[in-house]
């Protein structure tokens, strides 16, 4: 296949996405913005407001980042695995695999898919925070590679999770039992430098702490953990999920017999 | 002449152990028009899943138009449209955003494809629903949109699995000039049906699997003048059930 017809497969493939997204704006768009529209509402104004400032900084203005953040993984890997299975169930993907597109355009496709709600809906979530507080953007480089890299790696742990499912629970499991308990206790709603040292160390072992640390860093310059780590963290599991995605494609794991 | 499609010694055997497809040859003739028949599980679909790259092959070797399958993939799926048995489009997409996007997995811009869309979809009878979504057509339109779908890239070889089950008569004729003209025109078209009177009245070659072994591959004509001018359909019985009972 030629550049330029990769390139309208690439692009068909997002407009697709878009189109849906638009479509059903009510189940891929809305819910986010008002979960963490409450999320302001409980927790930065009415408990925040009890609350001591951190770095500085009031409780509303540290949570903002990691709200936002929230909202980035989950949409992001939603996205791609409810579309690669609903796609894998309904055999429409066959509409795709049959096409001489190659394997990783179509993994950069559900990729961007996913990637493009999760970033619609991070700023969203964005506008919708500056009901509750004004906006401080300390690095604008630092927070924008921060949610793009954070949007592609959850997009493609959405696609191999989507890969490997094999019914509905499938797509389930792993963001209400893995990602959900790790994004609570990712630091979004404290620092870890309020905690005692044995759950300081516990904490350090889970990577959206890191993830959520860079993209604070960006808005309010300060982190919990070194930015170096989080974007190294960040950089290489990116790369192992973009590769396990190939190989699986290759094979043909979960969608081919 | 290259043949359309040309497969060797084809073998597949399935992760459960079964073994589908045990040794097939076929050839088929560019602008053939090509009867697989055979009962459900004789591996027609499979050999169809492996021409269209939905299935691994086990070993063999097959070639479209004489590109290998192993070492020109990409281009072998551009020579192939398939239209499958299940309904297998998006249900809450519009008919003309199904083509489109299919037209664009192939490297074909939206605006082109909604140009050559158009006298697909007139001639398929689809095009004063071209933006209604899919899951309002009726069973026989959803088919006719699944063989638009197919031919919207102009492919050499359309492959058609079953393509007018549970379709009412009229509309499967009018299905089978369709057919015909594409044909005429020089499409390859392989056909799967269990309607054997369709097979008769379409195709010019005929051949009949069974247990995943090709028992028969002959010209219509040859076949029916050999026997008697006897219907297909008691053909076909006859094949089928001597395999079975030297299988047993």
């Amino acid at each position: 296949m030629s550049p330029a017809k990769i390139w309208i497969s690439y692009y068909t493939m997002l407009r697709k996405e878009f189109v849906r997204m638009v479509r059903i704006w009510s189940q891929t768009l809305l819910p986010p913005v008002v979960t963490t529209g409450l999320y302001f509402i409980v927790f930065g104004s009415f408990i925040g407001s009890q609350l001591q400032a951190i770095h500085g900084f009031s409780y509303m203005q540290f949570i903002v980042p990691g709200l936002i953040m929230m909202s980035v993984i989950t949409s992001s890997y939603m996205n791609t695995v409810s579309t690669f299975y609903f796609a894998k169930w309904q055999r429409n993907l066959d509409e795709v695999l049959v096409s001489p597109t190659p394997d990783w355009v179509v993994i950069a496709g559900y990729v961007s898919g996913g990637v493009m709600r999760g970033l619609l809906v991070g700023t969203l979530v964005l506008i919708v925070s500056l009901f509750f507080t004004h906006l401080i953007i300390y690095n604008i480089a630092v927070l924008l590679c921060a949610v793009v890299l954070t949007s592609v790696m959850f997009s493609l742990a959405g696609l191999v999770n989507g890969i490997f499912a094999k019914g509905f629970d499938g797509i389930s499991i792993v963001p209400t039992f893995v990602l959900t308990p790790l994004t609570y206790l990712g630091g979004i709603f404290y620092s870890i430098d309020q905690f005692p040292p044995f759950w300081r160390a516990v904490s350090l072992f889970n990577p959206i702490l890191y993830i959520v640390n860079a993209f604070r860093y960006g808005f309010l310059g300060f982190s919990d953990v070194s930015i170096a780590t989080s974007f190294t963290l960040l950089i290489g599991i990116t790369l192992v999920l973009a590769v396990t995605a190939l190989v699986l494609f290759k094979r043909g794991t979960g969608f081919k017999n | 002449m290259t043949n359309a499609v040309s497969i060797k010694n084809l073998r597949k055997t399935y992760k459960t152990g079964v073994e589908a497809l045990k040794g097939v040859d076929l050839e088929i003739a560019e602008g053939d028009f090509f009867a697989l028949l055979g009962p459900n599980g004789a591996g027609k679909s499979t050999i169809i899943s492996i021409l269209t790259s939905l299935t691994t092959k086990s070993s063999g070797e097959v070639k479209i138009f004489g590109n290998s399958l192993d070492t020109d993939r990409d281009k072998t799926k551009t020579y192939i449209g398939v239209v499958p048995q299940e309904f297998n489009f998006n249900i809450f997409e519009k008919v003309i955003d199904i083509i489109t996007v299919q037209a664009g997995y192939y490297g074909i811009p939206r605006a082109q494809a909604i140009k050559d869309a158009e006298p697909i979809l007139k001639e398929l009878g689809l095009w004063e629903k071209k933006d209604s979504p899919s899951q309002q057509l009726s069973g026989g339109m959803k088919r006719r949109l699944m063989i638009a779908r197919a031919l919207i890239h102009k492919p050499k070889l359309l492959i058609l699995d079953e393509p007018t089950a549970g379709v009412d008569i009229e509309m499967r004729r009018g299905m089978w000039d369709f057919l015909r003209r594409m044909n005429a025109e020089g499409t390859t078209i392989i056909l799967t049906t269990h309607y054997l009177e369709e097979a008769e009245e379409l195709c010019r070659t005929v051949a009949i699997i069974n247990k995943g072994e090709v028992k028969l591959h002959e010209t219509m004509h040859k076949l029916l003048e050999a026997n008697g001018k006897e219907k297909l359909e008691n053909i076909y019985v006859d094949i089928i059930q001597d395999s079975n009972n030297k299988t047993i």
